[in-house]
């Protein structure tokens, strides 16, 4: 389960990452009342339906299903592969990039539509200029 | 009806030229297609300038301070990848409105070596790697493995397309790389990020590319002879769609564009008789044979397999060795695109020539995302 504990003293790596002072970090994006398209981030407008006021805060899902995905090699330096790029629909709606763990990063190894949990870590040790410490989101199959 | 035509197209080498300026390369394109024209600057009344980094570094001036200073409009576009088309149609704009009769679209660019895409922003830490991947390869190769999802394509079928690809390059002097790799080799190559192998990228390099375009009037006065008529240019940007920009999605805009294209041109897909599409990457290249509609939703595994995309086939497909062996200078490459479709339908292709070629399609697609086709005809 999520180390909730050690995420106390982390800042959140994106955004719509939010970590409350008590209980657990979740993601929150944006949901539109007229069309119930969601965002992982906030709108002006709804870029779906157009409309101007529809917006809400959204809790996203914490699970969802792995859409489609990439086993990436080579990348910039300094990067460690192989890892799994995985596009990800959440259930309740919106869609996520993230890194998918936990498997074998082999074609073999991975399902379309195998379904995930969000779960959050550590960003895997990577520090800011100032040496602050990043919580992050993972995929993980469920 | 204010036909607008292509008088004179040119490229040069794609390769590296790291000796020389964006403006320079740019310039050697212009003068090559004013060449081909058999025009001066002088004969030129406005420029439109595709270039995407240094699109805040006025570019197309820099181009005339090499070759003339005439004091006529310059537009500086930049459109990511779809920047030369994007410089091409607001060229045929300004003809096609009756502004201009002569006019210059450019697209040049200068890439550094390496994977394109971003390690992340300077805020907080590097997201590469992290929250899944950035970069091209990365995104375009899981563009591929929806494709796989819906359609059981598989990577042989997706390494099918670097092979016809590699193998049109043999017979184009203009394309960085000129060497044939048989399935296996490409297959066996290196993985950048699966189904993509080294050989299935498209390489950076620079590059230039330049068209003359003219009015009705002013062609039949300068020589109707080589011209190209402009029988398409459509531009269309990603609609909504409920995953996108998270996958960026070159499908649905390629869709409008196409389908654009096809309307304002009177034909359907089944009139082309070559194409050159954005295979910025051989997994791209599958998914827009159906985009374009050269074959039915499903059928692109197939449709490579049946080699009737390779030169001699019912509808060749990047004949000019494609990005994938042409390179892929992002400003330059959609004029580029229109070079090797005007090419043959002059007649000048030479021994990679698509026999009695009528019309073509030049597709471009821009992440982020914008894509660019245009349908051209010969006149001729
Ligand atoms: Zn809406």
């Amino acid at each position: 389960m999520n180390d909730v504990k050690s995420s106390e003293n982390l800042l959140p790596v994106v955004g719509f990452l939010k970590i409350p002072k008590d209980g657990q970090p979740y993601l929150e994006g944006a949901r539109c009342d007229e069309c119930e398209a969601v965002y992982t981030k906030p709108q002006t407008h709804c870029a779906q339906c157009l409309s101007p006021n529809s917006l809400r805060p959204y809790k996203l899902g914490c699970t969802g299903k792995l859409y489609t995905y990439s086993i990436v090699c080579r990348s910039f330096p300094g990067i460690e592969v192989p890892f799994i790029s995985a596009y990800v629909d959440l259930d309740g709606g919106g869609a996520l990039k993230g890194n998918l763990i936990d498997v074998e990063a082999t074609p073999d190894a991975i399902r379309f539509g195998m379904p995930v949990n969000i779960i959050f870590d550590e960003a895997l040790g990577r520090k800011d200029r100032k040496g602050n410490s990043y919580l992050s989101y993972f995929f993980a199959p469920a | 009806m204010n036909e607008v035509y292509v008088l004179g197209i040119d490229m040069i080498k794609f390769g590296r030229y790291p000796d020389k300026t964006v403006p320079q390369l740019g310039a050697e394109a212009v003068l090559l297609a004013l060449d081909d024209a058999g025009l001066t600057m002088r004969d030129i009344e406005s420029l439109y300038c595709g270039n995407a980094y240094q699109a805040n570094a006025m570019v197309g001036q820099r181009i005339l301070q090499e070759i003339g200073q005439t004091g006529i409009p310059v537009i500086n576009v930049s459109n990511a990848c779809a920047t030369g088309a994007t410089a091409f149609r607001e060229a045929w704009m300004a003809v096609k409105a009756g502004a201009c009769d002569i006019v210059v679209a450019v697209g040049v660019e200068q890439m550094g070596k390496g994977l394109l895409g971003s390690a992340g922003g300077e805020r907080g830490i590097s997201k590469e790697g992290l929250l899944g991947s950035g970069s091209m390869p990365a995104t375009f190769a899981a563009i591929g493995l929806e494709h796989t999802r819906s359609h059981g394509t598989t990577f042989e079928q997706f390494a099918k397309v670097a092979v016809k690809n590699h193998k049109h390059s043999t017979m184009n002097p203009k394309a960085m790389y000129q060497k044939e790799t048989p399935l296996e080799e490409v297959m066996n190559a290196e993985m950048i990020a699966y189904p993509n192998t080294k050989m299935m990228c498209s390489v950076n390099v620079d590059g230039a590319a330049a068209a003359v375009l003219v009015s009705e009037k002013k062609a039949k006065e300068l020589g109707m002879k080589r011209v190209v008529r402009i029988a398409a240019s459509a531009l269309a940007t990603d609609p909504y769609q409920l995953r996108n920009p998270t996958l960026p999605d070159i499908n649905s805009c390629t869709r409008i564009a196409a389908k654009k294209a096809y309307g304002m041109a009177g034909i359907t897909a089944g009139d082309l008789d070559l194409v050159e599409l954005h295979d910025c990457f051989a997994t791209a290249e599958l998914v827009h044979y159906e985009n374009l509609g050269l074959c039915k939703d499903g059928d692109a595994g197939r449709l490579i397999d049946s080699g009737e995309t390779a030169l001699g086939g019912r509808i060749p497909v990047n004949v000019s060795g494609g990005l994938l062996s042409k390179g892929h200078p992002i400003g330059a490459t959609g004029i580029a695109n229109i070079y090797e479709i005007c090419t043959h339908l002059r007649d000048e292709a030479g021994e990679r020539q698509v026999k009695n070629a009528r019309y073509g399609l030049a597709h471009v697609i821009g992440l982020g995302t914008c894509c660019g086709v245009h349908i051209l005809e010969r006149a001729n």
